[in-house]
């Protein structure tokens, strides 16, 4: 048999080929126009083939090439500030060829091979160099060096290297054995990159998102699950950590979800400016937008194509977040497709592989050594849209059973419009025990006891909550009364942060700190006050906590809050002499 | 071109037809039946292979027969285009329904639409004012987005939807809007309203309608919102329209779709409906929008009426995945006797922090907006304890929230279906029904617009 074949059936984004020698996972070019696809099944001598562009209009006979390789994506400079499709096609070069709609049949670069790029050699002649070692630097932004790395199997004893400028199909290096190498190169996006090992979780990935850095904090190389319905900020948390977390870089997969949304982001990201480095945020970010009406076959890929860059950049040693919104898109892809292959379905239509594919592409996320001797992650940030906003679906529980946090978005809060409306009561994270010892050292040695002690009151006030849902909240005693107060202002204060407004949106490390104590200070002088025989409306009612409150929209609030904090002490304080 | 005619079918189930013994068929081709006779039926390509081709048939199958010849017309199917068709009422598949002439192409137009490239599209960020305070103020619309009306049976969204195409305007500017309107197997009587409505204040001549009634073929409404968005598309992006589309009832398109999936017998999906709803719905929803280069927009409104009110049934659930927002019509309030009773606590509109604020509505447009929201959340909350506790047990806070929820249904969501509120009217409401509330309650407005426009701060 030979590599070419001929369309036998059409059904959708399924088209079954004849008559040609195919291995799984093979990338072919489908009819006269040449539309990619993977074959995805063997039968005897049919290849089953996923088209990744839609296939209306082609017949039966036409031909089928098979490339002989899997789908890759082409890794080296360049990558960074692009916006691609779910293939690696950037969107801006399709506009060109196509205008405004996307039509098909059009290859494109992933990025330019002509930019010229200046390396520096990090190795010397005679140097033995194996997969994963770096040889060069190039300067790809302004904030990002990128380690130009052996493919990994490869190397030997380096014949030649010298600097100069380059494109990234130039040889930059050869090898005693005659072999050389690019910086342009290929790896499939179902093969994770190989590592050396890797390591516990011990650094936080600092979000200035308060209720996710201090009551539910995600390790750097950890996995989170934010499953919610409809309306409930998915999409805007994912964003907000796709801004201002402390990762060096970030990948974002729009998987099957709005094209408005995706254009805000497109246009929203090249005028933010990264809190941690002071340059436009794109210049870290690699954007992947495949839009719930653009071809599902592709929406499938989007993932891999998306986990497959952060771990080229893990290996060079950088601190890397994947945010991907959403992956239940990219299982109902995966459960598409399988019913056009008419394969036995799992649970509500899902192929009964679903929670394995979760499982491996979460488990790609991770803090590890690389195959350099350096330290890298990859955190990974999935979104979970369950129907009907219930979790108890095959996509939220195959993601619980794998992801270590666990940031449960609630209808009811998003209708309160108190964003983010992550619920404090059924979220968690597994990660404080080892995040605890960062934490003592970096913000201060109480931290912990602070964050069991500002959700011990949560839980307090829920459970209070059930019972002045019965008699009301006037015939609780005073004590009970000032804990419902001060669980309020944990909500409305430090647990509520709106994601769009210049100050709110980032909160500081440090400044979550002062706010939780300036809490609980309240808490502690209200309680004097109190047992002095003050009033408990004259308490809470001091004007210089409104004014605490909304200090935090203030520029520079980190620098004020002490003294609005002592203000505040010193009129609850006179509330005793009032009375 | 047109083929031969093959006289090959083996069966024939629900609203599929198959055949064998085909030349090669193309995936999505269009198909002409002629029956015994003599009636010509369309259809299209489902699934082709070098053994078995599976049709769609949009008029039903019946009276179909063995002996019923096949012809594949050797296209996808697209609909004829031109601005001729704006004024002009056509069938569930593109014919003249109106009596006048064919539509004389400019061009043809292929009805599944290509997808917009999301780097070409323009961030929508023009406010429209529809008049109806409680959209203008609490789920702002905008020029490009997608915005349901989540209803059920029994519920006013036809005029909610008809006082929404009468009243919308650009508050920047006085460019009126083509209205697109594209219904599902809707009941003759409401088709009519809508017509009288149109007719009546003359939005008919700046409207295309695409009808497909409750007694016409099921088949046919997979393909009606398609030729509505193509016709939209075309007038948005060749034509430089602004093309407002409302369809109506989304529930019934996805039942259609529900019975091609059963006849395939394909696997289903929750409740029935195929796996593939939400890409399917998503190729509908997404041909909204504005892209660079072009001066048109496409807006769409769809109408869907969830089967026993529940918003978690997969119709709304999908589309909520899909749509910028949705504006959720409320039973309750509709029986207290408020029009429109729209439910603002779970509506919502994701595009609307692009459109508000200084330039566009007003400067104080958001923090009066979550305010307003979030005291009568909190006010319809306590309704519930009051049932339980009385009133007596209220502290003053709650008690002003109480009250003020009872004075935001009735001052602030009713108004009349002729009713046109400016955008500075509703928010001068709202400051008037905020002010009931004690300003120490009101921790969600900024102290400057507090100082500016509270009722008691200004002359």
């Amino acid at each position: 048999m030979k590599n070419e074949g001929l369309i036998y059936r059409i059904s959708g984004p399924v088209v079954t080929a004849i008559n040609m020698k195919a291995a799984m996972y093979d990338v072919v070019r489908v009819g006269t126009e040449g539309l990619m696809g993977e074959v995805i099944e063997l039968h005897g001598d049919k290849a089953v083939i996923q088209v990744y562009e839609d296939t209306s209009g082609i017949r039966p006979g036409e031909v089928v090439v098979n490339t002989g390789e899997t789908l890759s994506v082409s890794l080296g400079p360049g990558l960074l500030t692009q916006i691609y499709d779910g293939i690696q096609r950037p969107l801006p070069t399709l506009e060109k060829e196509m205008g405004v709609f996307l039509t098909r049949g059009v290859d494109a670069d992933a990025f330019d091979l002509e930019k010229i790029w200046t390396f520096e050699p990090q190795v010397s002649v005679g140097d033995t160099v194996v997969g994963g070692q770096v040889v060069g630097h190039v300067q790809e932004t302004d904030t990002i060096v990128h380690k130009i790395m052996v493919v990994p199997g490869k190397g030997g004893i380096v014949k030649s290297i010298e600097s100069g400028d380059f494109n990234v199909t130039q040889t930059i290096c050869t090898f005693e054995d005659g072999s050389d190498m690019q910086m342009l190169q290929e790896w499939p996006v179902r093969t994770p990159r190989p590592y050396q090992q890797k390591y516990p979780p011990v650094i936080p990935l600092v979000t200035g998102m308060r209720i996710l850095d201090f009551l539910f904090p995600l390790a750097k190389g950890g996995a989170a699950g934010i499953p919610g319905p409809f309306g409930s900020g998915k999409t805007v948390t994912q964003q907000s950590l796709a801004k201002y977390s402390d990762a060096q870089l970030v990948v974002y997969i729009g998987c099957g979800e709005r094209g408005n949304e995706m254009t805000e982001v497109l246009d929203e990201f090249p005028h933010l400016i990264d809190p941690n480095t002071g340059k436009p945020l794109m210049e870290r970010t690699v954007m992947i937008a495949n839009t719930s009406n653009m071809p599902v076959a592709a929406r499938e890929a989007s993932v891999y194509t998306g986990i497959t860059i952060a771990e080229y950049y893990r290996d060079m040693g950088y601190d890397v977040a994947l945010m991907a919104d959403s992956t239940s898109r990219w299982a109902e892809a995966m459960r598409e497709i399988s019913s056009r292959l008419e394969e036995m379905p799992g649970e509500e239509g899902y192929p009964a592989y679903l929670s394995t594919r979760i499982a491996e592409f979460y488990e790609r996320a991770g803090r590890v050594e690389t195959l350099n001797g350096e330290d890298g992650s990859i955190t990974v940030i999935g979104a979970v849209s369950p129907p009907g906003g219930d979790i108890s679906e095959p996509v939220s529980q195959g993601t619980l059973r794998i992801v270590k946090v666990f940031w449960g978005l609630d209808a009811g809060l998003a209708r309160q419009r108190h964003f983010p409306a992550i619920n404090w009561l059924n979220s968690y994270s597994l990660y404080p025990q080892s995040l605890d010892q960062w934490f003592r050292d970096n913000v201060a040695p109480d931290f912990p006891e602070i964050r069991i002690e500002l959700s011990g009151l949560l839980q307090v006030e829920s459970e209070l909550q059930e019972i002045v849902q019965l008699v009301g909240s006037d015939a609780l005693p005073v004590d009970q009364q000032l804990t419902l107060e001060v669980a309020r202002m944990i909500r409305e204060y430090f647990l509520q942060q709106n994601g769009f407004h210049e100050v709110d949106a980032y909160c500081d490390i440090h400044l979550q700190y002062k706010m939780a104590k300036a809490i609980l200070a309240f808490q502690e002088a209200a309680k004097a006050a109190m047992a002095s025989g003050a009033q408990l409306g004259d308490v809470v009612n001091v004007p210089s906590r409104s004014d605490l409150m909304r200090g935090r929209l203030n520029k520079g609030y980190i620098d004020t809050i002490d003294e609005m904090v002592k203000t505040m002490l010193a009129e609850i304080a006179a509330t005793v002499e009032d009375n | 071109m047109t083929g031969k005619e093959y006289r090959t079918i083996t069966d024939v189930k629900g609203p599929l037809v198959f055949l064998n013994k085909t030349e090669p068929v193309a995936f999505g081709e269009i198909v002409s039946l002629r029956l015994s006779n003599g009636t010509i039926k369309n259809g299209q390509v489902l699934d082709t292979s070098d053994d078995l081709v599976i049709v769609q048939v949009f008029e039903g199958t019946a009276k179909i027969d063995r002996d019923s010849g096949v012809t594949f017309m050797g296209d996808v199917f697209k609909l004829p285009v031109s601005t001729d068709l704006v004024g002009r009422i056509l069938d569930g598949a593109g014919r003249p329904r109106d009596g006048g002439p064919d539509i004389v192409a400019e061009e043809n137009a292929d009805i599944i639409g290509a997808a917009i490239n999301p780097y070409s599209r323009r961030s929508p960020h023009d406010f429209i004012q529809t008049g109806i305070s409680a959209i203008d103020c609490c789920t702002s619309l905008v020029r490009g987005q997608k915005l349901p009306i989540f209803s059920a049976s029994g519920l006013p969204h036809n005029d909610i939807a008809l006082q929404i195409a009468r009243q919308a305007k650009l508050t920047a500017s006085d460019e009126e809007f083509i209205v697109v309107f594209c219904a599902m197997g809707i009941t003759a009587e409401e088709y009519n309203f809508f017509r009288a409505d149109l007719e009546r204040t003359g939005a008919l001549e700046n409207a295309v309608l695409f009808v497909n009634l409750a007694d016409d073929p099921a088949v046919e409404r997979i393909i009606t919102p398609r030729l509505a968005l193509t016709a939209a598309e075309y007038l948005a992006f060749e034509k430089d329209y602004h093309v407002l589309v409302i369809y109506t009832d989304m529930t019934n398109y996805c039942d259609a779709l529900r019975q091609i999936g059963a006849a395939r017998e394909e696997v289903p999906g929750r409740r029935g409906y195929p796996g593939y709803m939400y890409t399917d719905l998503a190729m509908l929803y997404e041909r909204a929008g504005l892209v660079k280069g072009k001066k048109g927009s496409i807006t769409q409104f769809p109408i869907l009426t969830m089967p026993g009110d529940d918003i978690t049934h997969p119709i709304p659930d999908l589309s909520g995945y899909i749509t910028e927002g949705q504006i959720v019509i409320s039973r309750e309030l509709h029986q207290a006797g408020i029009y429109p009773p729209i439910n603002v606590l779970p509506s919502l509109s994701r595009l609307m922090g692009s459109c508000i604020g200084e330039k566009t509505t007003r400067e104080d447009h958001k923090s009066v907006s979550d305010q307003m929201y979030a005291a009568y959340a909190q006010g319809r909350e306590l309704r519930g304890l009051v049932a339980i506790v009385g009133e007596d047990a209220l502290n003053e806070r709650d008690k002003q929230l109480l009250e003020f929820s009872g004075v935001f249904e009735d001052k602030f969501l009713r108004q009349s279906r002729y009713e046109d509120r400016s955008i500075e009217e509703t928010l001068d409401l709202c400051w008037t029904l905020m002010s009931s509330i004690d300003t120490k309650y009101l921790v969600r407005l900024d102290q400057k617009w507090i100082d500016k426009y509270h009722p008691d701060n200004r002359e």
